[in-house]
């Protein structure tokens, strides 16, 4: 059976468009809060990513980091995380969820205690932004066993020898990482650019879904339309700043910005 | 898990670069993969390449110093009775300790690679210090992340980083500490890798720094076995090498020739930071039980909750104020070749204390925990023990607190 994940990359194809990933930080600013923003978004995104947050993040940059200082602050613990994404998956059963953080989390949970919570709130996809291959593949595959995507990132420096075996390995979906940044850098790379390497990376296995992140805004986004999908995160962790400063509501205001990025890839 | 004999310690890991099977490794983004890979090559190949080597030694002598003196505290001695009690005064050095062997290899590494630009994290501001001369010394532009608590307790290594025309990046974030200044210049680096050389600034982080770090300070050993045998003919029969540890590259370097040797006759004492008496938030990972975690891309003891999120700490010595600590470290813990313990900031300021009331030597913070070991075990030993501190880095970037402190001028 095919999984959620690709699902909702064939869906979106049917509808001539990328897929739009959201990324938030759960428990960002509450428990409570980062929940009903996860369902109103998902409204318009076909996959959500969920960061558990860690506070030492070695590849966030400044928006993301914000959010997870707040959501820790707020007291968030690994299992609000897994909460949530069950509370989530129990309302919204066939939207994929994709969990992203750092390996310590993981380490300190026990690999396998781990992806059994993971496989109990129905998380679908798993990203580790420090486990790169080859030293991901014995989690990787425990993760195969268990029926949850392991989603690898490939960059800009990834070498052609490592991409043909990341890609060999590699589940449902690649993450492109569009240029040398950490996350919410301004784009320094022209789309056409990006585009080109991403054709590279999706001619090797036209199967595999390939999303591209990193510097995606309202401004950007409509220029990398030709991917499979696009992933936005910083953008929307900032607006949660934003209206939290600003005392409006998060809510409402996230919802918009993920309606506007959906309406400009249509 | 058991330590090799006949091979240095920092080639002792695995092809995934883990000592003892679980310490170390490089748990590092995507982005990070390639150029820390070219790095891994370049230095294997720079360590055997005999023109670097005579580059490096040239420099080693010409430009920081080396030999750095090896002497008798025969007043310290005298008063506390028992063990001889020498040091090896590391902070002879160029600038003051001993990052100045790792700051300039990599500026010769970056040189090498045909890099322009370098970048280096630094808590007591030596390292930023050290990096920042090499660069300027060999032309290249110099970045210092540093936590902006850091940049306040240690205004005169600040000044100096600024003369040598380096830009200082202070770092808000976290407990604007060491740990957090890592963490944003690793970040800067995943940004800027194509173009920028980093410099980890001790024996942690991925694999192939903690290597490089780990061999240049090497000569410190190097140099203590040559005055060891002129002074005593031959290596004694009982030494105790005493050596503070914070991320680890000073004792590390201390120790690295000596590893192989019984640990009857040469026992390595590391001392970490126990923060403020009764403090909970100690920067000592090896020696108050802490379990393995993930800091910083490699897998180490590390101060941190259940959950996995790093540990604020608290020290008096910006240096050892770190909640990770190198690999190797934790290898020597558990094969049981080092013994860990650690001094609070209040034994550290008497033994500063002590060490200058009684010698002319002015041990910055971080070796004052070494010395407040060596005092508190030196009356119970015998005449014919050897006990060897490594002063690695002088007080005057110290000044503003010992002021505070002590009211000294």
């Amino acid at each position: 059976m095919s999984s959620l994940i690709n699902q909702a990359f064939q869906n979106a194809k049917s509808e001539n468009r990328p897929a739009l990933l959201t990324y938030t930080v759960a428990g960002d600013n509450t428990k409570k809060r980062s929940l009903e923003i996860l369902k109103s978004i998902s409204n318009y995104a076909d996959i959500c990513e969920l960061g558990f947050p860690h506070n030492t993040p070695i590849a966030d940059g400044g928006q993301i980091q914000t959010s997870a200082y707040r959501a820790i602050k707020n007291g968030i613990k690994i299992n609000d995380v897994f909460s949530i994404a069950k509370d989530f998956k129990s309302k919204k059963k066939n939207k994929p969820i994709i969990l992203m953080g750092y390996y310590n989390m993981i380490f300190q949970c026990n690999e396998d205690k781990f992806l059994e919570k993971c496989k109990k709130s129905k998380v679908d996809g798993l990203i580790v932004v420090d486990l790169p291959y080859p030293e991901n593949q014995s989690f990787a595959a425990k993760c195969k066993k268990k029926g949850i995507n392991f989603i690898q990132l490939v960059s800009p420096t990834t070498s052609e020898i490592r991409l043909k075996k990341i890609i060999k390995d590699s589940h449902d979906m690649i993450y492109y990482i569009s240029m040398l940044s950490t996350t919410g850098g301004k784009l320094k790379v022209s789309p056409k650019k990006i585009l080109e390497k991403y054709s590279k990376i999706k001619n090797q296995n036209k199967s595999k879904n390939v999303v591209i992140g990193f510097g995606i805004t309202e401004k950007t986004i409509k220029s990398l339309k030709k991917a499979d999908g696009l992933v936005v995160g910083s953008a929307i962790c900032k607006e949660i700043s934003n209206s939290i400063n600003k005392r409006q509501n998060t809510v409402t205001n996230v919802t918009n910005i993920v309606k506007r990025l959906k309406n400009k890839i249509k | 898990m058991k330590l090799k004999r006949g091979i240095l310690l920092i080639d002792q890991h695995d092809q995934h670069g883990f000592w003892g099977g679980k310490f170390g490794g490089s748990f590092i983004p995507e982005t990070l993969k390639k150029p820390v890979e070219d790095l891994t090559n370049e230095f294997k190949k720079l360590r055997k390449d005999k023109k670097f080597l005579k580059k490096r030694d040239h420099y080693f002598k010409n430009y920081i110093g080396a030999p750095t003196s090896f002497v008798k505290l025969d007043n310290l001695t005298n008063q506390l009775g028992g063990a001889q009690i020498w040091a090896k005064i590391v902070s002879e050095a160029n600038g003051g300790a001993h990052k100045i062997y790792n700051a300039t290899v990599h500026a010769l590494i970056c040189k090498a690679m045909g890099k322009k630009y370098i970048v280096g994290d630094t808590g007591a501001g030596y390292a930023g210090k050290m990096l920042s001369m090499a660069a300027k010394k060999f032309g290249l532009k110099c970045k210092i992340f540093m936590g902006a608590k850091d940049i306040k307790r240690q205004k005169p290594n600040c000044d100096a980083m600024r003369k040598n025309g380096a830009e200082i990046v202070p770092v808000y974030s976290g407990s604007q500490t060491l740990v957090d200044a890592v963490s944003e210049c690793m970040r800067y680096w995943v940004s800027n890798c194509d173009n920028t050389h980093m410099c980890v600034g001790s024996t942690v982080g991925p694999n192939i720094f903690v290597k490089i770090c780990g061999w240049s300070t090497a000569q410190i050993s190097r140099e203590l076995k040559v005055q060891l045998k002129s002074e005593f003919k031959k290596i004694p029969n009982k030494i105790k090498l005493i050596n503070c540890v914070g991320g680890g590259s000073s004792a590390y370097g201390f120790w690295s020739e000596f590893i192989d040797y019984d640990k009857k006759q040469i026992e390595l004492i590391g001392v970490e930071a126990g923060g403020p008496k009764n403090s909970k938030l100690h920067a000592a990972p090896l020696s108050r039980k802490t379990k393995i975690g993930i800091l910083h891309g490699a897998a180490s003891y590390v101060c941190q909750n259940k959950e996995g999120q790093i540990n604020e700490t608290e020290s008096i010595s910006a240096g050892l104020d770190y909640p990770g600590v190198s690999p190797m470290h934790c290898f020597l813990k558990d094969t049981k070749r080092a013994r860990y313990t650690y001094a609070t900031d209040e034994e550290a300021l008497n033994a500063h204390q002590m060490v200058t009331k009684f010698e002319n030597l002015n041990p910055s913070l971080e070796p004052s925990h070494a010395f407040a070991e060596a005092i508190k075990i030196a009356p119970k030993l015998s005449k014919d023990t050897i006990i060897i501190v490594n002063s690695c880095g002088d007080a005057k970037k110290d000044r503003d607190i010992l002021r505070e402190r002590l009211g000294k001028k």
